[in-house]
């Protein structure tokens, strides 16, 4: 069924169909966990929160936060 | 398929983000120039000493400002591409380069527009430096809110549409995010520490400039995703018909 499909596509303008959600989910977890750290490092680091100490990680995105729109000092 | 859009969506974002990196520095810092100068100056009338400058107001608005942004252009662009993914013939019938763009739109509104209608972007100079706690903290809380309220308002369409036509249920969808957003965020405080004293069209200008770079990052994120994924998508159509053409 799937190779007549495949070989045939009786019709050509059909578009492909939607990506299975457990073929998502793995890839998910991951690109959410890389975009979350991203985040939290221009957007949180060093004002609310820290992980790393001094102010030099802030003092470098500084003006990223304010235009980016996050809370800043 | 989903690894090669991700990719694909960490690129779209790495370049949209030197774009809204040119915008921002050209029609964003002069306000977060004047907003520094105007706390400097105020910091001078009250005899505060001025802050130690641990990194230079030049390196500031140039290669921190272009860190930042291609930092948060990876992330949007991650999630972006995750959001297409789920929603690429499940949304609707559209090609990949509409449904990147409707996808982006939702994103704009869903992680930018909401939030900064209910927390506005601020320049230096506004904010007190002992409320970041909780305004970090209630700023992130919008964006959740607002993302579930998005998530309730996608599940609610389909069936929405199923009754009562794709226009009509994309529009009754559209009304139940606003009225769940506009509802929820009652429950969080109201934010504003904006000095008497500060001149209201550079607060206006950096406001203006803080959601045309976000505007730009994601429509431009959009536009360049679009293509690449219709290439991965049509992929195997593509090289059946070269091949048949070959043979």
């Amino acid at each position: 069924m799937s190779q007549s499909l495949a070989s045939h596509a009786p019709n050509s303008t059909t578009l492909p169909g939607a990506i299975p959600l457990g073929a998502v989910a793995p890839w998910a977890i991951f690109g959410l966990l890389l975009s979350l750290v991203l985040i939290y490092f221009v957007g949180a680091e060093q004002g609310a929160t820290s992980l790393i100490s001094g102010h030099m990680v802030h003092e470098f995105v500084h003006d990223g936060r304010h235009l980016m729109g996050f809370p800043c000092h | 398929m989903t690894g090669r859009l991700l990719a694909r969506g960490l690129i779209a974002g790495l370049v949209a983000a030197c774009l809204a990196f040119l915008f921002g520095r050209l029609f964003g810092e002069p306000s977060i120039a004047h907003a520094i100068s105007f706390e400097e100056a105020r910091d001078a009338l009250a005899g505060e000493p001025p802050e130690p400058e641990l990194v230079s107001r030049t390196v500031q608005s140039t290669w921190g400002l272009l860190t930042a942004i291609v930092m948060l252009g990876a992330a949007y662009g991650g999630l972006f591409s995750l959001g297409f993914s789920l929603a690429y013939g499940r949304i609707a019938r559209l090609t990949p380069r509409a449904t990147a763009l409707l996808v982006a739109a939702i994103g704009f509104v869903v992680l930018v527009l909401v939030p900064d209608l209910k927390y506005p972007p601020n320049p230096p100079a506004v904010g007190n430096p002992d409320t970041i706690g909780l305004r970090t903290e209630v700023y992130f809380e919008i964006i959740l809110i607002s993302i579930c309220c998005a998530v309730i308002a996608c599940l609610a369409s389909r069936p929405l549409i199923q009754k009562l036509g794709t226009w009509n249920g994309t529009i009754i969808a559209g009304v139940l995010f606003i009225a769940l957003v506009s509802g929820m965020q009652f429950t969080l405080p109201d934010i504003s520490e904006v000095p008497d004293t500060f001149p209201a069209t550079v607060l206006w200008r950096f406001r203006e400039a803080s959601i045309g770079t976000q505007m730009l990052l994601w429509s431009s994120m959009a536009l360049i995703f679009g293509p690449m994924a219709e290439k991965v998508l049509c992929a195997p159509q593509r090289s059946s018909s070269h091949a048949r053409t070959l043979g």
